[in-house]
């Protein structure tokens, strides 16, 4: 018998995954890593140096792409009525999607920088840190996402505005997570804690978000 | 059960009724009635605690179950696991079956919610409700959508919840059959 909350977010990873949801950002995270040598040439030496800071981007923009269909379709369907009629707080409710979110979104980006980093020919210790900072970062760009998503909910056309409100938001966790490429573990530490900041406040905010979307 | 102590109820800036006061008993029903506009749905958004009246209290901590213009299962589900799904949250599995026969949606229960027409959606969401077993049910236009033989089923199952000492708020705007319901009329204010 799985508890309420583990049902929660049993149930959006599910409709992440058949919904095809969960595949889109990977697709356009291996197509940012595709583009970029296109864009700048074929200069191994060059791609090797700025193919970290690249995944960093490819992974914010990501990021960006299932904001939309995070909170909206379940408050259009009354589904977030029902969990609150029975007894669930909006911020547990946000808490289960932000968790799902993450579960979702946050694997198979890590796994997808394996073959991008190849695509842009990433020394081995790069790669390491890439995945190292992105394993850290990946909980604040969803926490933000889901924050945005839920804020921007009832709104129409809203992907182009959440990438407004997200971007900036997010610059924090790219430059700590960039900076994290140089080695060391001072950048890291930053990573983390923005990151901890964001997750620790995102299921507030967006709980705050979908009771307001109510009136 | 449920018991409104002078609720009044603004939306953008209108207000909608003033001062309603009326309380429901195990086996009572209620019959919500007035034109478009009116506050039907607000008033059972606010017996839900979805909504926050501009004055008054609601009382009572039985639990409720909402029938709202959206049947809220997920469209690509099968209508049993769509159903299961709010049933596990209620912890009860095993009455999704029960559901299903009482509002004739037995042969449906492996298609997807997304195929079913507007009638068979309805009765899927009023099986979620049975299946929720909450001794208050607030119901939002139950009959919209629905055949006579579906309605019959709807009034049937209505009855045998408040034999069982259910209690139910029933928004309607089209004649239902509710025995020894009180009547509230809202009336729309002219701006």
């Amino acid at each position: 018998m799985m508890g309420a909350f583990a049902t929660l977010i049993a149930r959006d990873i599910r409709r992440a995954w058949t919904g095809g949801g969960a595949l889109l950002p990977v697709a356009f995270f291996l197509l940012v890593a595709i583009l970029f040598p296109f864009a700048v040439g074929p200069d191994a030496a060059l791609l090797a140096r700025v193919g970290g800071g690249v995944l960093w981007a490819a992974a914010l923009l990501a990021a960006l792409i299932p904001v939309e269909r995070l909170v909206a379709p379940d408050l259009a369907s009354g589904v977030i009525d029902q969990l609150l009629v029975r007894g669930q707080s909006a911020a547990a409710i946000a808490l289960a999607k932000l968790i799902a979110h993450w579960l979702s979104f946050a694997p198979p980006i890590l796994l997808a920088a394996l073959p991008a980093a190849a695509l842009l020919d990433l020394p081995m210790t790069t790669l390491m840190r890439v995945e190292v900072g992105l394993l850290i970062g990946t909980p604040g760009l969803a926490a933000l996402a889901l924050a945005v998503g839920a804020l921007t909910a009832t709104l129409r056309g809203a992907g182009a505005l959440a990438g407004l409100l997200i971007l900036p938001l997010a610059i924090p966790l790219l430059i700590f997570g960039a900076g994290s490429l140089d080695g060391g573990t001072g950048a890291l530490k930053l990573l983390a804690a923005v990151s901890l900041l964001l997750v620790a406040g995102a299921p507030f905010v967006a709980g705050a978000a979908i009771r307001t979307s109510l009136d | 059960m449920l018991r409104f102590d002078a609720i009044t109820c603004a939306r953008g800036g209108r207000v909608l009724f003033e001062g309603l006061s009326f309380a429901l008993e195990p086996g009572g029903a209620a019959l919500v009635t007035g034109p478009n506009g009116a506050g039907k749905s607000s008033l059972i958004r606010i017996a839900a605690g979805l909504l926050r009246p501009a004055a008054g209290t609601v009382d009572g901590d039985t639990p409720r179950a909402l029938l709202s213009e959206a049947a809220s299962l997920d469209e690509e589900s099968p209508l049993a696991k769509a159903l299961g799904f709010w049933a596990r949250l209620d912890g009860r599995t095993q009455a999704v079956a029960g559901a299903l026969e009482a509002t004739a949606l037995g042969d449906l229960a492996d298609v997807p919610v997304r195929l079913l027409s507007t009638g068979q959606r309805r009765r899927a969401a009023f099986a979620r409700v049975i299946a929720g077993g909450a001794p208050v049910w607030l119901l939002d236009e139950p009959a919209n959508g629905l055949d006579s033989t579906a309605l019959g089923l709807l009034e049937d199952a209505i009855a045998r919840h408040r034999a069982g000492d259910g209690a139910v708020l029933v928004a309607s705007h089209t004649p239902i059959r509710l025995p020894n319901a009180r009547t509230i009329t809202l009336r729309r204010e002219s701006a």
